[in-house]
């Protein structure tokens, strides 16, 4: 015991004395927390757009006010050659290119019928896809006001129109940040408690005190614990941190109880130092610890439905994110912070990375070898 | 080498392979408490892997050893209480000050505090570091640094002490003083186990194996070994032995 208080006090006062240690723990959290929420917004907006108007008429003057008025597009060309549009895509200045056709006007009066051309480049395939579908929404918002305010209709209407009116629960104004924030606080919980716990230990190899512990009658499990503490808090401390930041900048107070995501924090925290100790009795240099540390952080983030749902990935894919401890706690924090779901709602992930937490850390300490 | 002298380090046969590779081949020897036992050899000769061996952070592949009396196959948590180590790696923390490493080092060997504040004045004193005592190791020139990790080796009064290549990189005058450590080390019942490549130094031992490819080769006081290959230094009697050597590393 009195072991252990003292590889408690030196790795502690290792830590904080350490400046890119306090940086990261500090300044880390500030600036993905403040800076990457806004940027990382899956809607997609200055949707660069190249209008052919090969009508000039008023129905297509205001097809193109109604779409430009929309806010997601920027109107780049407004020409009358299809050459000239498909120059600007070329030239990438562009995203889509819509084509209005001659006597736009005319047809849709006399016969009831138009047909627009949209061109997509599919380069950048996420804005492509949504770009053209907000298009399309647009036009079909634009065709109803045709046919109700201009279209002569007969006293009953013959075709039948079905309106959707939606309701978004649990995040009523469907705000991007109250997504996304929960997520990074995950991924910045996980780099400190793996990664760093990790480079930290690695460190004591390169530079040779490692060698020196292991010949002083310290037992395996004081060091692995000395080592795991600090750590486990400093955790818990970026995650009170951040949230600390969340409220003051985005205003998200959770609705669900602290006392489940520090519950499960707590959990969480034990199964990725394990992670860490295990990268950390793999690698021999900080070097070889960063790189195995920057895969497996592109795996978990890419793998943890942070940016893409899960449930839209490939199932090969969805039985890969089963194995990342990171997809369970973006899926509880999301729960609690925006449906205020308590402990027995999480249970079931709740076992899995008491699980998790189990076999990191046996496999851990089993290849940690003290002695070769 | 009276027969009543106690024995603190017998190897027998001690071996250890890597695979094919043998690294220390069926090495014999004993070392008396209190004697200054120099452990030679080229680089790659396997003097590194048999100190690893004999402070139970390596288990061997063959043969018998005891250290301070305990067996290094089964009894290595013992053999670690009795020594003290300095690598050729530098092994202080280089982010604490001086102060915090002795009491690191002297905590995690359960030494109590009033036996560590006791000493570290003591030692402060000696190494007259007093001024420097809370300054961050890092910041110390290399000799300092190296007087302070033998001092921290055998803060806790250690049987044996392993120095391995503790000079290496220091001037000829902190060389000195690092030996005049060692033989206060040696006068207060501390025996000393130290590899060198510096044959000066194995002339201050009071007795030298030099290894040669994983074997030892030659094992006896420096001036029984200079007349057994009738040459005047240690360094000729390490030539003569080392070129036979058919690997390198």
């Amino acid at each position: 015991m009195r072991t252990l208080l003292f590889l408690l006090q030196k790795e502690f006062r290792q830590i904080f004395r350490d400046k890119a240690i306090l940086r990261m723990i500090f300044v880390m959290p500030i600036l993905q927390l403040v800076v990457l929420p806004w940027a990382a917004d899956y809607e997609m907006k200055n949707i660069r757009l190249s209008i052919v108007d090969h009508d000039n008429s008023p129905y297509s003057q205001e097809l193109v006010h109604k779409i430009t008025a929309s806010g997601y597009f920027l109107l780049n060309t407004y020409t009358q050659s299809f050459a000239d549009a498909m120059h600007e895509v070329e030239e990438d200045r562009a995203d889509l290119i819509l084509e209005i056709p001659p006597r736009f006007e005319r047809t849709l009066v006399r016969e009831n019928e138009a047909t627009l051309f949209m061109a997509l480049n599919a380069i950048n395939g996420v804005k492509a896809n949504l770009g053209g579908a907000y298009l399309r929404t647009i036009i079909q918002d634009y065709n109803r006001e045709v046919r109700l305010n201009w279209v002569q209709l007969p006293r009953f209407n013959p075709e039948t129109r079905i309106e959707i009116v939606p309701s978004n629960w649990f995040n009523p104004f469907m705000n991007y940040q109250y997504f996304m924030v929960p997520g990074i606080l995950v991924i910045l919980v996980t780099l400190v408690g793996s990664f760093l716990t990790a480079l930290n230990i690695v460190r004591e190899k390169e530079v040779g005190t490692m060698e020196q512990i292991n010949v002083t009658p310290i037992k395996k499990h004081h060091f692995i614990l000395g080592k795991l503490i600090p750590f486990w808090i400093l955790g818990l401390v970026v995650l009170t941190v951040g949230f600390f930041l969340s409220w003051v900048v985005y205003g998200i107070v959770p609705v669900g109880s602290f006392v489940t995501i520090y519950v499960f924090a707590a959990i969480y925290l034990l199964a990725v130092l394990g992670l860490g100790l295990l990268i950390s009795s793999y690698a021999d240099s900080q070097q070889q610890a960063m790189l195995i540390s920057f895969f497996m952080m592109m795996v978990f983030i890419l793998l943890s439905g942070l940016y893409t749902s899960i449930d839209s990935m490939p199932e090969w894919a969805q039985l890969v994110t089963l194995l990342n401890p990171v997809a369970y706690f973006i899926d509880v924090i999301r729960l609690v912070v925006l449906k205020g779901a308590g402990l027995s709602e999480i249970r079931q992930q709740l076992l899995t990375i008491i699980g998790f937490a189990v076999v990191l850390n046996a496999w851990a300490v089993f290849s940690y070898k003290k002695r070769s | 080498m009276g027969i009543d002298k106690e024995k603190v380090i017998t190897a027998n046969q001690l071996t250890k392979r890597f695979g094919d590779f043998t690294a220390v081949d069926a090495i014999s020897f004993e070392v008396e408490k209190g004697e200054i036992f120099g452990f030679l050899g080229a680089n790659g000769a396997g003097k590194t892997t048999a100190i690893r061996m004999l402070s139970g952070l390596s288990i061997p592949s063959d043969g018998e050893a005891t250290v301070a009396g305990f067996d290094v196959y089964r009894q290595t948590e013992q053999i670690k209480r009795s020594i003290g180590y300095m690598s050729q790696k530098f092994s202080l923390y280089e982010d604490l000050t001086v102060r915090e490493n002795i009491r690191f080092f002297a905590g995690i060997y359960g030494m109590s505090d009033q036996f560590i504040k006791d000493n570290t004045a003591r030692l402060l004193h000696q190494l007259r570091l007093k001024e420097e005592e809370n300054k961050l190791v890092k910041s110390l020139p290399l000799g300092w640094k190296q007087k302070l990790a033998f001092s921290v080796a055998i803060f806790h009064e250690p049987e044996i002490v392993f120095l391995d290549e503790p000079t290496g990189g220091v001037d000829p005058v902190t060389r000195r003083e690092f030996w005049t450590m060692i033989y206060e080390a040696a006068e207060s019942g501390i025996t000393v186990f130290v590899t060198t490549h510096y044959m000066d130094e194995a002339e201050y031992c009071n007795r030298v194996s030099i290894m040669v490819d994983g074997r030892i080769d030659a094992l006896d006081t420096p001036k029984n070994l200079k007349q057994q290959y009738e040459v005047g230094s240690m360094e000729d009697v390490f030539i003569k032995l080392a070129r036979k050597a058919t690997r390198a590393d």
